[in-house]
């Protein structure tokens, strides 16, 4: 079987996971280990009047208690946002200083001002309770748009109104006109409801100093541990680059919250410096809710007009996002460029127009996760135009036929260029799939055991494959964006490749090896995938947007192509034949049409011992490549979703979800699918379970899995997978990336569905059991009263 | 975890002793519940007494019609067991729901009804049942145990050592689980015996598992869907939290009293 | 501090422990057999699910001290030598993992569950097998394929115990 491209061969690295030989950052225990816990704010909001660590001190094991003062003390820099926005005034974005330890004042609930570090974890944790943090309480406030009304509790000082930025895109008075004219308006007010990641594995670090060499180890939980190395350095100052080494081993997932740098591993860098001792740290999932970034948290108002044929004229989106009480690294990115960018969806729309107001709170920062604004633009714009062809009565599969995008490349009024997809085929595949036709019979069917049945769609696009390294960096992005690879064929003609990429759970072992398999003809075995060390790997930009197939993957590409011209150098050369003529199959290298060949590994040895290769040609076989992509990705697909409530009740059962994906060429349809299965099902924990509650004084109420509804396996059901493919134009191996579709397309098609069993719209995420029965009741009093 | 001292119990006389001799002793009976409270330094028992060592405790065992069930007894037992299935079918689905599996295999039915937790599962069938908690020292009636959140009748170092359920014409239990939880949001256990009903809810009630009156006089006499469902619930007293109001909560009180009398068929 | 005696994946052990030691501490820690692991701290994620006397408990509600004389058996003890245990290889050939991190408890209680179904005689549906897994949380996966990997083990778990007979 082949074990190239579009091969669905099992994967390399399981082995290791199912025996429980991964090797994660808690199971990492190094010498002379010593570990942190942190002394964290009961407050929302409060200064800090006195620490008094001298009961913890004294306790017998504590190495050591230190607080913000002297972090600061010792030039260690503030954690910052690495994307600047520019308000539509022109001024920049207002960003709040954020220590990793909170020295004057604390904003959130979590916010940590002092860390113990201790001979174990079961005494740092005690110690920390005998920390005695005197605060002043301030007031709180936990709700973005509350936070903006005049006489709300200010966050920093220099951020007034807790206003970050307020942000616009697409043109203002030519969507106002458009809108004014139109046949139909429809007008909704949308919450995309704050969620928790949740990786299963919760983020840990190990951090040890060597002081002979001056030189830091930090074993974490990271996405991109080159990225975090860079700002440890740049802008943390804990140590230079060359003398930092970061390593990300086996990560229990991320879906985003393992991007950013947190104040627990800037900490843990420090304390293992200044007590001579490695420092440990692995959260707990208490700690994980009231410390790991939290994701979406908008509140919308979206407007869109209709001509008397059903074409969009105009859409017109007011938002307010949630940053939390510091801006986290990508979070000024996420609900504008990663958001607003993606509100023509996949529709031709001349007019759209965009604000976006981004807002501090006394709640733990907000940042990507998966899907990371897409899912946002998606979720408006899909219960638009469901909610719109149901005004209008109109199928909403012929409303978004009308209004499909056709033809490519097409720009956007929001600055985007899609280059390639079939809107159409991707929804006829659904259709098909979905079984729609029969859906009245089910209803009907559903409809005698006493079950209203829905039925909702999504037509999903999204920008992936993050991203132009000089488009990003014209919108303020402060890192490049690109993907560095090293193809390392070795004297016996085995492979490594050194990826910037990281594997939390994608699979990349084997993804990456079959791309290298299939070019010089060899099994994946002989292939080994490199990653996650910064000693190791020169550089890389990580795991994130799902990118490391189009941006990773076509730098393992440009590095192939540059072993592949040496290979047949060096073949040519030996085999006194032309270049020109040489090709790979079958684990030869060849003369093509002749019996003239030599072995793979033969090349490899022939590369190694340089006895004879051609005039001028330096021995090895190794090769580099960074590789800066032309434009975003636009995955692109069609969700269908049933659903049964019961309306006794108000429980909601998923009956069939059908997900018809467009994500250019496929590596690996087994893991692909996987992504799929994954993210539909963290789409369906937005649209009906999951939910990030504070309180009136900012105290988080969803703070363990006690409240906070993790998808369980029987809240979801098995999935049905289609594919359309077009080839993605802007990369070598045409991918488009699918690891974020899920969470982005699934949430409206649940939505649209269960609006449609209960016969209202008005209905926000998520659609708990007790919100579909109230949206139930009031359907029934508005029954009652016409 | 605070430090704390354990003792593993070998007899009922054992437990009670080192009960009594600890400065703040808690019960070890599964731990499902007091482990994670500690682990949260929400609890801190200067020593634990396990009593799953007390084979005397464990098993189920017919004293005429009534299905005794030893306090050590876990859930995973108690629902395969075949007396409850045979006697209490709807007592051993019950117990079939608590929590998950793995729970099951170490919880036990005295830690859960000595904890008397509002969300859980086992109170509503022992007040429903009109079972006698036996303890160390004396008997206690189901209607006299249960004594609002947390509490209970039993005093200081007081040991549960079975619980003696009796037979009923019919019963069932049905829950509605707290989506993120899966503990019992409302849980109703009717019991019919002998043309009398009762019906005891849990999850709901602000104090804890109670007995409904409304729902015990509608189907006294006519134990039947309909009469369950004309029963009209008051949320006076219901709890109300993110998950559901005190109505919703009401509500589900009616539609689930309705389904746990169409199970006990 | 409590002398604890226990048989971890066939071999006796014989420790000192803190009365305040989770087995999931004593199995990480003490024994450094990190493939299970903690996930939570309200024993409901099931990422620590081991066997003890036959069982699928949460090591992480269960005190050491209090298991001594159990027979323990962990992720790392379930395959025979290089062979894989059934419930592993289904899992690797239906793709039931992605982290990684919730797989070891998976696959505990998926073991566990197709043992206590044959043993009642009770067929495990997929139905059944997403209730059973009422207790063990993946992020990753959506569960489709971890409902098939133990869908698959589950019968080549029946077809091993009928040839054995």
């Amino acid at each position: 079987m082949s074990e190239g491209i579009g091969a669905r061969v099992t994967r390399k690295e399981d082995k290791r996971f199912i025996t429980g030989k991964g090797k994660y950052t808690d199971d990492i225990r190094m010498e002379n280990q010593a570990y942190a816990a942190f002394v964290r704010s009961p407050h929302a909001h409060a200064t800090v009047k006195s620490i008094d660590a001298s009961a913890a001190e004294a306790m017998d094991g504590v190495i050591e208690v230190l607080n913000g003062a002297q972090l600061t003390g010792d030039e260690i820099g503030n954690i910052i946002c690495g994307w600047a926005i520019t308000s539509k005034d022109g001024s920049p974005m207002n960003m709040g200083a954020w220590s990793a330890l909170a020295t004057e004042k604390v904003r959130y609930v979590g916010d940590a001002v002092a860390v113990v570090i201790a001979e174990t974890q079961a005494l740092a944790r005690l110690a920390a309770e005998e920390v005695l943090v005197e605060y002043d309480e301030l007031p709180a406030v936990a709700m973005a748009d509350k936070a903006l009304e005049s006489g709300a509790p200010e966050i920093h000082d220099n951020a007034p109104g807790n206003l970050i930025y307020d942000w616009e895109i697409g043109e203002e008075a030519a969507t106002d006109a458009a809108l004014a004219g139109a046949a139909h308006i429809t007008e909704m007010e949308i919450t995309n409801n704050r969620l928790s990641p949740n990786p299963m594995e919760p983020r840990s670090a190990v951090a040890t100093y060597d002081e002979a060499e001056d030189h830091y180890t930090l074993y974490t939980t990271s996405q991109n541990p080159h990225v975090a190395r860079l700002v440890l350095s740049a802008f943390y100052n804990v140590a230079p680059e060359h003398k930092l080494r970061v390593i990300a081993p086996d990560v229990g997932g991320g879906f985003g919250s393992k991007i950013y740098i947190y104040p627990e591993e800037i900490t843990c860098l420090w304390a293992s410096m200044r007590t001579g001792r490695s420092v440990k740290w692995t959260s707990d999932r208490s700690e994980a809710f009231m410390t790991d970034a939290h994701g979406r948290d908008h509140i919308s108002t979206a407007k869109m007009g209709f001509d008397a044929d059903g074409k969009i004229v105009g859409f017109k989106v007011d938002t307010i996002a949630n940053f939390g009480a510091y801006m986290s690294l990508f979070s000024s990115a996420v609900p504008t460029y990663l958001y607003a960018t993606l509100l023509s969806g996949q529709y031709n729309i001349t007019n759209i127009h965009c604000n976006v107001r981004a807002v501090y709170t006394n709640t733990v920062p907000v940042d990507a996760y998966r899907g990371a604004g897409r899912p946002e633009a998606c979720y408006a714009i899909e219960r638009m135009m469901e909610t719109a062809a149901r005004e209008m009565g109109m199928d909403p599969g012929e409303l978004r036929r009308r209004n499909f995008i056709g033809e490519f490349p097409h720009e956007t009024p929001v600055i985007m260029t899609y280059d390639a997809g079939d809107f159409d085929g991707n929804l006829d595949k659904a259709l098909a799939a979905a079984d729609v036709s029969g859906f009245a019979a089910r209803k009907a069917e559903a409809a005698g055991r006493g079950k209203l049945r829905g039925i909702g769609y999504s037509c999903y696009i999204e920008a992936c494959g993050i991203a132009p390294s000089a488009a990003v960096g014209s919108l303020g992005a402060g890192v490049g964006l690109w993907e560095s690879a090293e193809v390392r064929v070795n004297p016996v003609g085995t492979i490594e490749v050194l990826t910037g990429s990281h594997s939390h759970g994608q699979g990349h072992e084997t993804t990456f090896a079959q791309i290298v398999a299939e070019r010089f003809s060899l099994p994946i075995d002989n292939v080994q995938i490199v990653h996650g060390d910064t000693d190791k790997v020169q550089f890389g930009m990580g795991t994130y947007g799902s990118r490391s197939g189009a941006v990773g993957m076509s730098a393992i590409v440009k590095a192939m192509d540059k072993v592949e011209a040496k290979v047949k150098k060096i073949a040519a050369h030996t085999l006194e034949a032309s270049e020109d003529d040489i090709v790979i199959e079958g684990g030869e290298v060849k003369v093509a049409g002749t019996d003239k060949a030599m072995g793979w590994h033969e090349v490899g040895l022939a590369a190694y011992t340089s006895h004879n290769l051609p005039d001028g040609m330096e021995p090895g076989l190794k090769e580099g490549a960074f590789y800066d992509p032309t434009n975003f990705t636009f995955p692109a697909g069609a969700y269908i979703c049933e659903v049964e409530v019961d309306p006794e009740t108000g429980v909601t059962e998923i009956v069939q979800f059908t997900a018809a994906d467009d994500f250019g060429t496929i590596i690996n349809p087994m893991i692909v699918e996987g992504q799929v299965h994954g993210g539909v099902a963290q789409g369906i924990g937005q649209a009906m379970l999951e939910q990030v509650v504070y309180d009136d004084d900012a105290q988080l109420i969803t703070g363990s899995y006690m409240d906070y509804c993790m998808p369980r396996a029987d809240d979801v059901p098995f999935y049905t997978i289609e594919h359309n493919t077009t080839v993605c134009p802007g990369n070598p191996l045409g991918i488009k990336g699918c690891g974020e579709a899920g969470a982005i397309g699934a949430p409206p098609a649940v939505i649209n569905a269960i609006t449609d069993a209960i016969g209202t719209n008005d209905l926000q995420m998520p659609a708990t059991p007790q919100a579909v029965w109230s949206a139930l009741q009031s359907v029934q009093t508005k029954m009652a009263a016409e | 975890m605070y430090e704390t001292k354990y003792h593993k119990s070998s007899s009922v006389e054992d437990a009670v002793a080192a009960l009594a001799a600890a400065e703040e002793g808690k019960i070890l009976s599964g731990g499902q519940t007091l482990i994670p409270t500690m682990k949260q330094h929400l609890a801190a028992p200067s020593d634990l007494v396990d009593l799953r060592g007390i084979d005397a405790l464990k098993g189920v065992c017919m004293d005429g019609d009534t299905v005794v069930i030893g306090a050590a007894t876990t859930h995973a037992d108690v629902a395969s067991n075949a007396d409850v299935q045979a006697h209490i079918p709807g007592l051993a689905a019950l117990a079939n729901g608590i929590g998950d599996p793995a729970v099951r295999a170490m919880g036990t039915i005295g830690g859960s009804v000595a904890n008397n937790d509002p969300a859980a599962d086992y109170p509503s069938a022992v007040l429903a049942l009109g079972a006698t908690v036996v303890t160390d020292k004396r008997e206690i009636a189901a209607d006299d145990f249960f004594d609002g959140m947390f509490a209970t009748a039993l005093e200081e170092g007081e040991i549960i050592t079975s619980i003696r359920f009796p037979k009923p014409s019919k019963a069932a239990y049905a829950k509605f689980p707290n989506p993120a939880s899966r503990y019992a949001m409302v849980g109703v256990f009717v019991a019919e015996t002998g043309g009398s009903a009762r019906v005891a809810v849990t999850g709901a009630g602000a104090d804890g598992v109670f007995r409904h009156d409304g729902l015990e006089a509608a189907l006294s006499g006519d134990f039947s869907e309909d009469a369950a469902g004309g029963v009209s619930v008051s949320s006076d007293g219901m709890l109300s939290d993110m998950h559901a109001s005190a109505e919703y909560r009401a509500h589900l009180v009616g539609v689930m009293a309705k389904r746990a009398v169409a199970a006990a068929g | 501090m409590s002398k604890v005696n226990m048989t971890v994946n066939g071999k006796s052990v014989s420790r000192d422990v803190a009365d305040t030691t989770l087995l999931s501490e004593f199995l990480r820690e003490d024994m450094r057999l990190t493939g299970t692991h903690v996930g939570c701290d309200t024993s409901q994620c099931g990422a620590c699910v081991v066997h003890v006397d036959g069982r699928a408990i949460k090591s992480c509600t269960a005190l050491a001290v209090s298991l001594d004389g159990a027979d323990v058996t962990t992720i790392e003890g379930v395959a025979d030598g290089k062979e894989l245990h059934p419930m592993q290889a289904a899992f690797k050939a239906n793709h039931g993992l992605q982290c990684g991190f919730c797989t070891p408890g998976m696959i505990m209680s998926g073991i566990d569950m197709v043992e206590r179904y044959a043993a009642e005689g009770k067929t495990l549906t997929a139905e059944a097998i997403r209730e059973e897994l009422e207790g063990n949380i993946c992020r990753c996966t959506g569960y489709h394929n971890i409902v098939k990997s133990i869908e698959e083990a589950a019968g080549q778990m029946s077809g091993m115990a009928k040839a054995a007979e």
